[in-house]
């Protein structure tokens, strides 16, 4: 008799989902989907607004990623009223996205994924989560608790408020930054360069313990999308938008108001995600995958000496011939990048233009479409608007980090289970097999676009259903 | 001429004709109100400013209610703060009032309204009426998704800048404001550009063009300075 395990709801990753794993009639894993059980309807709701309005309502999609919506949204805006906004205020832009890609990389990491790696897989899923962690590892858990803070005490010092900040503007931002801002984030840089390296070198002697994870958590070729400076670097808030194949190799550059052309995007019945993909190889062969790993296997180099040193070694320790294939590395990736967000940030404090007070510049509606792109912290973030004569809302197509990753998220959850789900367990599967398969997901670090926190608090469901839908059996933990 | 009541069990004196919200204004007693502003006259929409009166038990606005001599009035009974509670919330169900994301959200006399009365939450079925926003003319727009009919920009554009753009159409829920003979605002040549329509709206509903969010300042006592300067004429 073929089972259902149902893993309902997914914990500490940021928005609701569930897992399904069905069985055959031996217990062998037949197929794995990972559902988002929410509905936004963003996209329908901020028609007839105006497009001014756009980047605080669209920050509102998200309390973890609030800046990369309202980054996408202004740039978008930035397009509508054809502007070049001042430079100032483009650096100012950039100063708030790294300071969002730290923040929130430290939550995923310290708060959500840390405890898997360092109190283990199995351990009790009571002690499991950011409490666990700071019982364990106080000083851990309070260096990646202080590093976030540190990404958050930026996006206030520029926006007023560390969540959904009405800061950026079509047109540029709002306000500026004083003397004295400059000099607190300044005072706690080293701090936090000093916690990104710690947990770098952590990683690194957690990776031979994890081998086996490593290898089986989406360890498959795929190609990789992210933007990218002109001259191949690592970037997050402008650039080209590059695919590159799983060996690495450029396969096209996306010009922003094109996109559709390179990007279709499927539905499936059963999820609220959308399924984009590569259009020229086909739906659903087209996978890509975006975020760190993605920025990481596109960029040629990142441009600052400590996170430069550490992608030599990322591609050296677990790329093969330069590329990284095991979405396991997202984690790695990811403070990588802290490290690269830390070092950018420093560089732009001494940059003379960010006091500047030319910061917004004023421009009636002079096109009736514009595409924004950002690197938010799970990946590419695409906006593209369309206005009617009067600047009103007529069209919104969001492209969101983690729709992107969907295929890869499916398979990834598909091959851990295949991996650990043995026909022995019959309907007891280990719970520790099952955090596993959690676990695959939380490495890409979806953001359901919700600014629901799980911290590991949230009771995992488990469900066994026969052919018939009927439960067979029940676990909560 | 001098005439004495009685306003929440003290007696005060106030000028013959003066209104109640004036006399209790002018005694240091605070009544809440929301169409009522300084520089235009009264026309009792919002009934925020609801009082009672002694002997008919009758609840009448204070801002068009005169004073007369021996009335006993109150301003502050738990009945009243039910209603004007009950006001306020009704306001909120009726259009679709999102402060986070609105231009006035800090600067807004409803969100003020709702604090003062207490209102944690609606108790009504809000309306989601399908509003329309109006951004055709070049420098302001109205949002009728925020307007709460309170008719300041009616009468700020009739009594102050003589131009009378707006006005009230349809009766009951039905009501809107229009520009106009009900043309977009951008087409209607009456209007002169002046803006005082955008500093007397009480809430975001009417803005200027590109302002995002909690941007909309007012400086609403400009308006009733404009109105005194000119009747006094204190240009000349």
């Amino acid at each position: 008799m073929s089972k259902t395990i149902l893993i309902d709801p997914v914990s500490r990753i940021e928005g609701h989902a569930k897992i399904t794993i069905y069985l055959d009639e031996t217990g062998a894993v037949n197929d794995a989907r990972f559902h988002v059980t929410e509905f936004r309807g963003f996209e329908k709701f901020c028609e007839g607004r105006p497009v001014g309005e756009m980047p605080s309502l669209t920050a509102r999609i998200c309390g973890i990623c609030p800046v990369s919506h309202l980054l996408a949204s202004a740039k978008a805006g930035d397009d509508i009223l054809s502007v070049r906004i001042p430079i100032a205020a483009q650096k100012l832009r950039r100063l708030m996205n790294l300071g969002q890609i730290v923040q929130s990389h430290a939550l995923s990491f310290f708060h959500l994924s840390a405890p898997d790696f360092l109190l283990g897989f199995d351990s009790p899923p009571a002690q499991r989560n950011v409490f666990g962690l700071m019982a364990a590892q106080p000083d851990l858990a309070r260096g990646g608790i202080r590093l976030r803070q540190f990404g958050q005490t930026i996006i206030e010092l520029l926006g007023g408020r560390k969540i959904h900040p009405a800061w950026a503007v079509p047109g540029g931002v709002r306000s500026g930054i004083g003397d004295d801002e400059i000099k607190q984030i300044r005072e706690r840089l080293p701090e936090s360069i000093a916690v990104a390296q710690q947990a770098l070198q952590l990683y690194k002697t957690l990776l031979e313990t994890y081998h086996e994870e490593a290898s089986i958590f989406g360890n498959f070729p795929s190609l990789f999308m992210s933007l990218v400076g002109k001259d191949g670097a690592w970037e997050h808030y402008d650039g080209v938008l590059r695919m590159v194949d799983s060996a690495g190799k450029t396969l096209c550059d996306i010009e922003p108001h094109h996109y559709a052309d390179t990007l279709g995007e499927a539905v499936e019945a059963w999820n609220y995600l959308k399924y984009p993909y590569y259009k020229p190889m086909g739906y659903p062969d087209g996978m890509y995958r975006v975020g760190p790993l993605a920025r990481l296997n596109v960029c040629t180099h990142i441009g600052t000496p400590l996170a430069d040193a550490e992608l030599r070694e990322f591609r050296q320790r677990v790329g093969v011939d330069g590329v990284v294939s095991s979405s396991f590395q997202y984690h790695y990736a990811r403070l990588i990048e802290i490290l690269a967000g830390l070092e950018r940030i420093g560089l732009l404090l001494d940059d003379p233009d960010l006091r500047s007070t030319h910061l917004r510049a004023a421009a009636g509606i002079n096109q009736t479409e514009g595409v924004g792109m950002s690197e938010a912290p799970r990946g590419t973030l695409i906006h593209h608007y369309q206005v009617d004569q009067h600047g009103l809302i007529t069209h919104m197509n969001l492209i969101i980090a983690t729709g992107q990753n969907n295929l890869a998220m499916n398979r990834t959850v598909k091959q851990i289970a295949q991996h650990y789900i043995r026909p022995a367990h019959q309907a007891n599967v280990p719970e520790g097999m099952l955090n596993r398969i959690e676990a695959g997901i939380r490495a890409f670090d979806p953001c359901l676009s919700c600014s629901t926190h799980a911290l590991g608090q949230m009771p995992l469901h488990v469900s066994v259903l026969d052919a018939n839908g009927q439960v067979v059996h029940e676990k909560m933990r | 001429m001098s005439k004495t009541l009685t306003l929440n069990g003290q007696m005060i004196s106030a000028r013959e004709g003066e209104s109640i919200l004036d006399a209790a204004h002018d005694a240091g007693v605070s009544i809440p109100t929301l169409c009522h502003m300084n520089g235009v006259g009264d026309v009792g929409a919002c009934r925020m400013c609801l009082v009672e009166l002694a002997g008919s038990g009758k609840l009448v606005p204070a801002c068009t209610t005169k004073i007369s001599e021996g009335m006993e009035v109150n301003s502050d009974t738990p009945q009243l703060h039910e209603y004007r509670r009950m006001l306020v919330e009704l306001i909120f169900s009726e259009r679709n009032h999102v402060c986070a994301v609105c231009v006035a959200n800090g600067n807004c006399e409803l969100q003020d309204l709702a604090i003062y009365v207490g209102m944690d939450h609606v108790r009504y079925d809000y309306l989601y009426p399908a509003e329309s926003i109006d951004v055709s003319h070049p420098m302001f727009g109205m949002d009728h998704n925020r307007c709460i009919l309170c008719t300041r920009c009616v009468r700020t554009c009739d009594e102050i800048e003589g131009a009378h753009v707006w006005d009230i159409t349809a009766r009951g829920i039905k009501s809107h404001t229009i520009t106009g003979l009900a043309e977009p605002w951008g087409e209607v040549n009456t209007c002169t550009n002046c803006g005082k329509c955008v500093m007397a709206c009480p809430t975001g509903a009417i803005f200027k063009l590109g302002a995002t969010v909690a941007e909309m300042e007012k400086d609403r006592e400009k308006l009733a300075f404009l109105k005194n300067a000119r009747e006094r004429r204190e240009w000349v």
